[in-house]
């Protein structure tokens, strides 16, 4: 069985926040889901994990016990020590004195926390604090792994540390999801679904969303059109949601190798925006 | 001599704190002049927070001079300073027109003056804790804006928005840029050091690197493995306690030395293709940040 979501909408007080989400997780591989603050990435998350129960499609997970779920908050246990978070969690799993002294020892290596087991987690930095939610979620040997957020607030150092930890686990067969606001961390996934409203935007390996985005992209001097174009640093970009718009203006289309993925995840936006736009134009009297 | 346009706006010469024992900031000479973006990077502990402090005034430095508009940093020159935490520094439980009333108020500025966008300004009446953490940084920025600050300081500036709203929360900034302020931003993330016209990295104390993310970035390499069983390259990889990073199903080795990852592939009975390319700058920021 391969975890994931097919067509699930979720409601809360009558507001859709999931909108018809097919989500897959496959073992060995690390997936993530990226968007801004209420795109839904948590709700997606959370249902993936039965947190919450949809109110329409299918959830494929494995038993409980097979997951591992870190919320944005790292759940850890600030008055513990990292040792004795590590036996607290432990104990919740049922764990054998063996195994979880052979995954404590393993697991605090790899994340380059065993000098700091006696230390309260709430005297940890962010970057530490994180690799410990990480090393606690995956301490009963998850098939399932599901971090919300896991670097946000982690220092660029601590990041390659935890993203190798993130690697590793799919390595070594775990499927696991993530989320994350930053697009370039998402596009170091495997697989990157792109959240808008509760609604898929774009998914794909970094590489298929790159060639899928319609329309096409331009390096202005001036905007034309100011709400579809972006500044990368000094540059100025902007969308044309047809080819043929940019043919009376003389504009060039950048190629694919001038563009980066927040270029083309940018664009899908618009595009998105534009025609859900025209969908309530065209319903309205 | 000088123009007043040339005059950092804030400026840290040969800065250094210490705490007890611990040098927390050491030699650090930084400025931000009219007109452009200057992002501050650097792992936690870094020295960032302090170098911070020191130049907003709000703690002392052992040596050196730091400086505000070309005076000593007080509530007078902050003022003049427009500053998103990454907390935002709004109070949820006041609306949203009470937030700009009360931070017009502090800065003794006109609260009219405060432009608040189409979707916020309906909203005047919701409380800041009921609106979407999207709203809330525009609300905040709103208001830092408001009393047209000739420096701003932001945190993380655009943490937690879809990439459309970070956007054109930076087109507010370059704007705001286009009419002569200057603006530091301090970041964890790539995408807004990229925004910045230029960089400071700063590691144990010290400034280890300085200018555009293409100097910044000029000349670091990493390997870069291509394997059809990258979870077996990485797995051999790891267990020799490579630093790496994923890209799809590309594993980037933060080493320059191709011999010795192609020896440990091979002994492992990994096919894989090595090729050596340029960093990209978080890489090259864990590469300053280990010297």
């Amino acid at each position: 069985m391969i975890s994931g979501t097919s067509g699930v909408s979720v409601e809360f007080d009558r507001e859709t926040v999931l909108r018809d989400v097919d989500f897959t997780v496959p073992a060995g591989s690390v997936v993530a889901v990226v968007g801004g603050d209420g795109a839904g990435k948590s709700t997606l998350l959370r249902c993936l994990v039965g947190r919450i129960l949809p109110s329409a499609g299918e959830v494929r997970h494995p038993d409980r016990r097979l997951i591992g779920y870190m919320s944005t908050r790292s759940g850890t246990w600030r008055q513990l020590t990292v040792g004795e978070n590590i036996d607290f969690v432990g104990g919740a799993f049922s764990m054998s004195r063996s195994d979880l002294d052979r995954r404590r020892t393993d697991l605090l290596e790899r994340a380059k926390l065993t000098d700091a087991v006696d230390r309260l987690a709430g005297d940890l930095s962010g970057g530490m604090r994180q690799k410990l939610g990480f090393v606690l979620a995956m301490l009963h040997d998850p098939e399932l792994l599901v971090l919300d957020e896991p670097s946000t607030g982690v220092d660029p150092v601590s990041r390659v540390e935890l993203w190798r930890l993130i690697a590793e686990a799919a390595a070594a067969g775990t499927a696991v999801a993530m989320a994350t606001s930053y697009l370039d961390e998402a596009e170091r996934a495997h697989n990157v679904t792109v959240l808008d409203g509760g609604r898929v935007i774009a998914a794909g390996t970094r590489d298929e969303v790159m060639v899928s985005f319609p329309g096409c992209i331009t390096a202005p001097d001036r905007a034309m059109e100011p709400a579809a174009s972006w500044r990368r640093g000094s540059r100025l970009r902007e969308w044309n949601g047809e080819e043929t718009s940019i043919a009376a203006t003389g504009a060039r289309p950048l190629r694919l190798d001038e563009l980066d993925f927040e270029d083309v995840v940018i664009a899908s936006l618009l595009h998105d925006r534009s025609s859900a736009s025209d969908d309530q134009e065209s319903i309205s009297p | 001599m000088t123009s007043p346009l040339d005059r950092p706006l804030l400026a840290a010469e040969h800065v250094s704190r210490r705490f007890g024992e611990l040098i927390a900031v050491d030699d650090v000479s930084l400025d931000v002049r009219p007109g452009e973006i200057v992002g501050l990077l650097g792992a936690n502990g870094a020295g960032k927070t302090t170098l911070i402090r020191m130049l907003l005034g709000l703690l002392r430095a052992s040596e050196g001079i730091a400086s505000m508009f070309g005076t000593t940093p007080s509530r007078e020159t902050r003022r003049r300073l427009g500053y998103v935490s990454q907390g935002l520094g709004l109070y949820r439980d006041l609306t949203v027109a009470e937030n700009v009333a009360f931070h017009s108020a502090a800065f003794g500025a006109d609260p009219t003056a405060v432009r608040l966008s189409d979707e916020l300004a309906v909203m005047g009446d919701r409380l800041v804790g009921s609106i979407g953490l999207g709203r809330q940084r525009q609300l905040a920025f709103a208001c830092a804006l408001g009393n047209r600050p000739d420096l701003l300081v932001l945190d993380e500036p655009t943490s937690g928005v879809d990439p459309l709203a970070r956007a054109r929360l930076w087109d507010a900034i370059r704007e705001h840029v286009g009419r002569g302020a200057g603006v530091l931003v301090t970041t964890h993330y790539m995408e807004e050091a990229q925004q910045c016209d230029r960089l400071v990295l700063m590691a144990a104390g010290r400034v280890a690197a300085a200018g555009t993310v293409d100097q910044i970035v000029a000349g670091r390499r990493v390997v870069q493995v291509t394997a059809a069983a990258w979870s077996d390259a990485f797995a051999v990889l790891s267990d020799a306690g490579y630093d790496m990073t994923l890209a799809g199903r590309r594993i980037r080795v933060l080493t320059t030395d191709q011999e010795p990852v192609q020896r440990l592939l091979s002994a492992g009975h990994v096919s894989a293709e090595l090729r050596v390319v340029p960093a990209v700058l978080d890489e090259a920021m864990v590469a300053v940040s280990a010297v």
